[in-house]
């Protein structure tokens, strides 16, 4: 095609494609390339121009961070203090950032009784409170399913009810939120290993070193992973600020989070947020080593059941019928 | 010596890169307009980077939209290129011999867009370096999506450097060497079968996804590749030959229609098989394949496409079994080909793996105007790259275009 638009353009003979690419630039070429290059450059300009509303750009030391598992103390303290700058600056609150390690001897299990949930959410919202999880666009650890009587067939839950007061007739309620897989799918997943079980069982997420790929959420079979679609959004006083690295600091946009039996709560020897906020004592948590903790004794003595148990993925989250 | 070959080499980027801006009206006409695709496109993602992934119509009950099923798709398509390779170095068919750089060029382009599709979806797209071995974390062998990287980033290699030695030993005129390619050829057919079978597994490995977990999916997939790929080349071909010095014989076309037309039928026969086991066996397992055939309480939003897809493909069927021999048929067997394939083994194999979630919502998934917009972007600049490396290899080949003698250059052939 080219040789034909040589004929067209230029009468004078025939160029070879050898004259085409060797001969040295003319002026009216210099021109052409010119223009061309000021038209490309503005182009760019315009297709880039979003970038300048971006807010918080990434710093070097952020960029460069290495992998949790890679940091010596100094480093992670030197982290943690940037990263309370950071919420500071973005959030206007004073955070208290620490990174508290597993506990020698500790297996979470977490029980929750069936028989007894009525469905109020004060889990959910307990859970938000603590966990600093965005309120908008609204990102939730624990979904209550409203069930039918008789059945378990998840696709007949109502995820969104709301009546005037719980518990309604003919239903019961499971909330589903991680179940902490002993074998869990979604760490296997993850192509850097951002997310991994810690010894005492739970899973957590290193925000700062996923890539955000939401493989994980894909190989979740209890749908408990959450991304962050945008920056989160919080009203200021509602930010909870004794925060974990790998728990519920808040969170940077474009990362996966979820549960982590509030491993900053847990790893003090408190209860997470969702035990403490349950009104009817439905929710159990702790130390399955123990034999004198009331998780052991359920696990022992209560018709206890995993949900999708045919997964095979072990959860360390299991329900209980008891009035 | 050394320095003689850098040069020459040098010289000839040069030289490239001055032939690249120089081509005909139509040539000016279809990069331009390409171009301004990906302009636009690019205007797009750095809406996306600015805001984040909000701007697109994804969820946390869909968290994979069109840019993982396109990517999915175009997997398949550079995988394709065996289908040339294989009859050409293996059966030593002429008439595809002499087309199969054409074949390997392709999958250059469409590797590259599958990466461009994987980027786009990064939520962190500024972290890219963990994914790469030796600088970040590689859950490698674990992860399927790090063996995907390995696979992907190997092929795009292997045929960088098959078209690049071939191209540039034709441009010296001299006479390529085997040894330096021949190995290269047969590892990356292996390494074709790879690309999609390791892209398969990728879905195939999530027990929580019942309508992925299954294992008919991989061998679905070399079906539906085998099918898009040659259907597009037949396309292709004949638009090259018809802009273009380069000649292409009709045998190489028909050679490819029956390779379309084999795959296709596979495909579709893989296809009633998932079918049955479906809805004969009608489990809970079944909701998703009703939810994208049929619809589920309601929600219904895939059944026009994934009919359109069935029926697309099933007259392609139809055409190719016929035996119609002439072009055009053949042409409009392979457009309903490539359109049903898109759809199915895009959004018709991954929105209905997340719907309904594991825990039984169902959540339409629409894909925003950025979004789409970023897709189109995506695909012209595989369309920007392969006309590109098109407009540089055709005069190559025919030796038009040739590294600078002694003896003054002879003119161009009328």
């Amino acid at each position: 095609m080219s040789n034909q638009h040589e004929k067209k353009t230029r009468g004078a003979g025939i160029r070879t494609l050898d004259q085409i690419t060797d001969a040295p630039l003319d002026r009216r070429s210099f021109i052409k390339i010119g223009t061309a290059a000021a038209a490309g450059a503005a182009a760019l300009g315009w297709a880039l121009s979003p970038l300048l509303d971006a807010e918080g750009s990434i710093t070097i030391d952020e960029f460069l961070q290495r992998h949790y598992e890679r940091l010596n103390a100094d480093e992670m303290q030197a982290i943690l203090r940037r990263i309370e700058d950071d919420i500071s600056a973005r959030y206007g609150v004073q955070a208290n950032l620490s990174d508290p390690k597993p506990l020698p001897g500790v297996e979470y299990a977490y029980a929750l009784n069936i028989g007894r949930c009525i469905g109020c959410r004060r889990c959910v919202e307990a859970c938000m409170r603590e966990n600093n999880t965005s309120r908008d666009p609204e990102i939730q650890y624990i979904r209550v399913l409203e069930m039918e009587k008789g059945s378990l067939d998840l696709e007949k839950s109502d995820h969104y009810y709301d009546p005037e007061t719980v518990p309604q007739k003919d239903t019961y309620y499971m909330p589903v939120q991680c179940h902490q897989c002993s074998k869990a799918p979604c760490t296997k997943v993850c192509p850097v290993n951002a997310t991994w079980q810690e010894p005492d069982g739970i899973i957590v997420v290193d925000y700062n070193w996923c890539i955000g790929c939401r493989y994980c959420m894909a190989a979740c079979p209890y749908w408990a992973r959450r991304f962050n679609y945008t920056t989160p959004l919080i009203p200021v006083g509602e930010i909870t600020t004794d925060m974990t690295y790998l728990g519920n600091r808040i969170r940077p946009r474009g990362v996966v989070e979820k549960c982590t039996f509030c491993l900053g709560r847990v790893r003090r020897g408190l209860n997470p947020a969702c035990v403490e906020a349950c009104p009817t004592g439905s929710r159990v948590f702790g130390n399955v080593l123990d034999p004198g903790s009331p998780i052991n004794y359920i696990l022992r003595e209560k018709r206890v059941y995993i949900l999708k148990e045919d997964a095979g993925t072990i959860p360390r989250f299991y329900y209980f019928f008891d009035k | 010596m050394m320095i003689d070959v850098l040069r020459d080499y040098l010289l000839f980027i040069l030289r490239a890169v001055r032939l690249s801006f120089h081509g005909s009206r139509i040539y000016y006409t279809w990069m331009g307009l390409l171009t301004l695709l990906c302009v636009v496109a690019l205007h797009s993602y750095a809406r996306q980077i600015a805001t984040g992934l909000a701007l697109t119509g994804m969820t946390d009950q869909v968290s994979w939209g069109v840019y993982i099923a396109n990517f999915t798709f175009v997997v398949g398509l550079a995988a394709a290129a065996v289908m040339l390779v294989i009859p050409a170095y293996i059966y030593k068919n002429e008439d595809l011999h002499n087309v199969v750089i054409l074949g390997e060029l392709l999958a250059i382009a469409a590797i590259i867009m599958c990466l461009l599709f994987v980027t786009v979806d990064l939520g962190r797209p500024d972290r890219f370096w963990h994914l790469m071995p030796g600088f970040g974390e590689f859950n490698f062998p674990y992860s399927l999506l790090a063996w995907d990287v390995v696979v992907l980033w190997g092929y795009l290699l292997l045929n960088m450097h098959i078209c690049g030695y071939l191209l540039y030993a034709k441009y010296c005129g001299l006479e390529p060497k085997p040894m330096m390619y021949l190995p290269f050829v047969f590892i990356a057919i292996f390494w074709a079968i790879c690309i999609h079978t390791v892209t398969a597994f990728l879905y195939v490995g999530l027990v929580g996804r019942p309508f992925w977990n299954t294992a008919i999916v991989a061998p679905r997939f070399i079906g539906s590749a085998f099918t898009a790929g040659p259907a597009l080349m037949i396309i292709v071909f004949q638009v090259i030959r018809r802009y273009s010095r380069f000649h292409i014989r009709d045998e190489a076309l028909q050679m490819l229609r029956q390779i379309v037309t084999v795959a296709l039928l596979f495909n579709l026969f893989l296809f009633g098989c998932e079918l049955f086991k479906e809805f004969y066996s009608d489990s809970v397992h079944t909701s998703a394949a009703r939810y994208l055939l049929f619809g589920l309480h309601g929600h219904a939003m895939l059944v026009p496409w994934i009919w359109s897809a069935i029926a697309a493909e099933v007259a392609a069927a139809l055409i190719l079994i016929l035996g119609a021999r002439r072009i055009a048929l053949l042409n409009i067997a392979c457009v309903l080909a490539f359109v049903g394939i898109w759809i199915e083994k895009g959004l018709g194999l991954i929105v209905p793996g997340f719907l309904p979630t594991p825990l039984g919502e169902i959540v339409e998934y629409f894909p925003t105007l950025d979004e789409t917009l970023i897709c189109i972007g995506v695909w012209a600049f595989g369309l920007l790259l392969y006309s590109w490396m098109i407009h540089l290899s055709v005069p190559i080949l025919s030796g038009d275009f040739r590294r600078a003698q002694e003896k003054p250059a002879c003119p161009m052939p009328e």
